[in-house]
């Protein structure tokens, strides 16, 4: 569609009703969606993979024994107030203001920086009593799964830090806010990924 | 993309577009309703305050089904119109995969441990 939005501005052979192709234009947008979409089916093949041995605790430790819930509900509090703390740095993007975009961003980051600690602690705490991945088919899904969404944040800061240099050396160009815009959707994604981390594996193992 | 989109993107910022970049009132009132869709569940846990397990699991379940809704729409921004629908093209055709894989895998593994449980009478198995 930005292909026939490129070649002939003048002629349009769409339907009327078709509002879409012609101001949508960013193919960028659309492409990282489906990115996020396949990144969704690696996570559930991991939430399918701890359903199936989540169970299987090899006379290891249960969730019960291992789970601290008020810490965990601590790290989704810090993970929700970076997705909002990017989404104000988005509204500031939309106004063309720098500076308070990028402190947003550096808020951002801090949260979930903060988040990465709780989550790194949690994971020595767990190999300190000896839950370590080896222990069981339980504890082995636990980290793949939370491991993986631990390192999608790690991979988003990076972006982050990398993104807050580029508008710092060329503002905020038309490249940088379409950047922006991807990190935005990539940061709310893994927000989404952690409702159902923080459900089926830390919620619902309470009550197995 | 052209480089007239670009600079117009640069020019006016936002709505003309075709981006929604969202307004404070939708991020709040996301951020709003995420605290409390995240509160519930966490109490209804740690107080076990509906004293029975199967009832808790279901309604922390739909509480994330929920909340998943609602960063969908106040965060993502999604809608059946962005990008002349495809985005919502593309999610439901993961959803669909999900729901298949997910409950495949369950379903499947479910019934095998059943049957190589010690002491299953094989007998009774039609």
């Amino acid at each position: 569609m930005a292909l026939a939005h490129d070649v002939s501005d003048d002629t349009i052979f769409h339907l009327e009703d078709d509002h879409g192709l012609a101001e949508g234009g960013s193919s960028t947008m659309l492409g990282f969606w489906i990115y996020l979409m396949s990144d969704c089916l690696i996570f559930a093949m991991l939430f399918a993979v701890y359903g199936v041995l989540g169970g299987n605790y090899a006379a290891g430790p249960a969730p019960k024994d291992l789970f601290d819930l008020p810490l965990v509900a601590l790290n989704t509090t810090m993970l929700l107030l970076s997705s909002i703390t990017y989404g104000f740095a988005m509204l500031e993007m939309a106004k063309g203001r720098v500076g308070s975009m990028q402190a947003w961003l550096v808020v951002t980051g801090l949260f979930g920086l903060a988040f990465l600690g709780i989550e790194l602690y949690e994971f020595a705490h767990l190999i300190h009593e000896g839950a370590t991945p080896q222990r069981s088919g339980f504890l082995s899904s636990l980290f793949t799964l939370v491991g993986t969404h631990g390192l999608h944040v790690t991979f988003g800061l990076v972006w982050l830090v990398v993104l807050m240099v580029q508008v710092s050396r060329h503002g905020l160009i038309a490249a940088n806010q379409r950047r922006l815009m991807c990190l935005s959707m990539f940061w709310h994604f893994l927000d989404v990924i952690w409702i159902g981390v923080f459900t089926f594996v830390y919620l619902m193992g309470m009550l197995r | 993309m052209s480089a007239g989109h670009h600079a117009d993107t640069k020019e006016h910022g936002h709505a003309d577009h075709g981006v929604d970049h969202g307004s404070l009132r939708g991020y709040l009132t996301g951020f709003g309703l995420s605290v409390v869709l995240t509160a519930i569940p966490f109490a209804l846990v740690m107080s076990n305050a509906l004293g029975n397990q199967m009832a808790s699991a279901i309604a922390i379940m739909a509480f994330a089904v929920v909340q998943i809704v609602v960063h969908m729409v106040f965060f993502l921004h999604m809608n059946t119109r962005s990008e002349s629908g495809w985005t919502m093209m593309a999610l439901i055709f993961t959803l669909i995969l999900v729901v298949i894989a997910l409950t495949g895998s369950l379903w499947v593994m479910y019934h095998l441990n059943i049957n190589m449980m010690p002491g299953h009478d094989m007998s009774q198995m039609p």
